[in-house]
């Protein structure tokens, strides 16, 4: 029960901040950070699959609705929803597999690979999607690398600002 | 069958996977029609409510600027005014007054903007109870913003001239020779105009305005100068790169035109193709 209300609250929360925040900020006219996928990077690893992927749906489809953008970002947020225990594997090795993670417990490193997994593979279907024609393949390539970097960097500040070291 | 089942069972997960990437894929690709979807849209009044709320704070950081603006169009328009030949309102104020009736002025304010996408949209204030219509244009006070794509009860969706899916009727002003406003998904500041016949004057530094051959905007709206032009030798055509005169990353009031005669024309050209 704690664990959905928090995450409802965590919805809110971060779609507000995308809407009201992040999503003003333009740099350089097309560099925009995404920083909503956090909401699935930090749900329980041991959550119902199929839960877990219809909370995606209903966070991209948001985010869709706010920004007139059909559906680029609920198929973005399921894909990295669908491949997030891959992600964790790959990213903690062992302790995922053991079921005795603990997100802020993790070395810096691992965490930091995981992150930036997510949020690359994220931005690439996002982007993939929103251009969707081979013409502007650099461009799109520009707009995936430099996006991707900057949400990573909030992200990691956002992380370090709500951390419970204890 | 029961085979079947079992195999659903075990790969639920993939399954629902498939199913909602499908929805969302299929919305993405209604998005990129000119005809975007009708479901998903920032016109309802949540989404519509969030953003305007964020518009007011940002608009009160803005005034000067769109103060400024205002002044600007009024110093235009009065000049107009106090340059007007007389005699020609004596004879034909009737004729005059019908004319202005032609077109149908609203004001509104953009309260969501974008302009980092390759198909852009605008959302403004006002919708089907402000009497707002579908396919309407939308202009600021320095030139062109884009079309009406979505009305809902209390906000409209514009298809911006930064979106790839627009193409807006224009020409140059000096000789009237006409071409399709286009968008390459770049540059926020420049749009290409295509299809120019190779016998038009092309300079450098001209001006660009609606040609008025649509039903949507009305005749001479400015919209930028010309930038760079280069003629395609195959097809005969100039493909000319305008800088427009808004400066389409910070919008603030803007106007929408509607055209009373439309039902009317629209009427008339169904009956000559049946």
């Amino acid at each position: 029960m704690k664990t959905y209300f928090l995450n409802i609250i965590r919805f809110i929360i971060l779609i507000l901040l995308q809407v009201l925040i992040f999503n003003q900020i333009k740099l350089f006219d097309f560099v925009t950070p995404y920083i909503y996928p956090l909401l699935i990077l930090l749900l329980p690893f041991n959550i119902n699959s199929i839960q877990k992927l219809f909370l995606a749906f209903g966070l991209g489809l948001c985010m869709d609705f706010f920004q007139d953008s059909g559906g680029i970002h609920a198929a973005a947020t399921l894909v990295i929803t669908y491949l997030r225990p891959v992600f964790l594997r790959y990213s903690f090795g062992l302790s995922y597999d053991y079921q005795t993670l603990k997100f802020y417990n993790t070395p810096f490193r691992e965490r930091l690979v995981y992150i930036c997994l997510m949020l690359v593979v994220h931005h690439f279907v996002l982007f993939a999607l929103e251009i969707f024609s081979f013409s502007h393949a650099l461009y799109f390539i520009e707009k995936t690398l430099y996006s991707s970097i900057f949400s990573i960097f909030l992200v990691l500040i956002i992380l370090n600002l709500i951390s419970r070291k204890d | 069958m029961q085979q079947i089942i079992v195999f659903l069972i075990r790969n639920k997960t993939g399954l629902v996977f498939i199913i909602l990437f499908s929805v969302a894929f299929a919305l993405t690709l209604k998005s990129h029609s000119y005809q975007n979807s009708r479901f998903v849209s920032s016109t309802n009044f949540v989404t519509g409510s969030v953003l305007e709320l964020s518009a007011n704070i940002h608009d009160y950081f803005d005034l000067k600027t769109q103060n400024e603006k205002l002044v600007e169009e009024n110093q235009k328009l009065r000049h107009q005014i106090f340059n007007l030949k007389p005699g020609i309102d004596t004879t034909l104020v009737e004729f005059q007054f019908e004319m202005d009736s032609l077109y149908e002025i609203k004001k509104s304010n953009v309260i969501s903007n974008n302009y980092d996408a390759i198909d852009n949209y605008l959302l403004i204030k006002g919708g089907s109870n402000d009497s707002i219509f579908e396919d309407s244009g939308v202009i600021s006070s320095l030139g062109v913003v884009g079309i009406i794509d979505k009305v809902g009860a209390n906000y409209s969706r514009v298809i911006s001239i930064l979106n790839t899916n627009a193409s807006i009727n224009a020409k140059l002003k000096k000789t009237n020779h006409f071409g399709t406003l286009t968008w390459n998904g770049k540059n926020p500041n420049v749009t290409s105009l295509v299809d120019v016949p190779r016998s038009a004057p092309v300079k450098l530094g001209d001006t660009i305005t609606t040609g008025g051959r649509s039903l949507v905007f009305p005749d001479h709206i400015n919209i930028g100068v010309i930038e760079n032009f280069e003629l395609d030798e195959n097809v005969g055509y100039y493909k000319i790169d305008v800088r427009l005169f808004n400066d389409m990353t910070n919008l603030g009031k803007v106007y929408v035109i509607r055209n009373t005669r439309k039902p009317e024309v629209l009427e008339l050209i169904n009956d000559d193709s049946q």
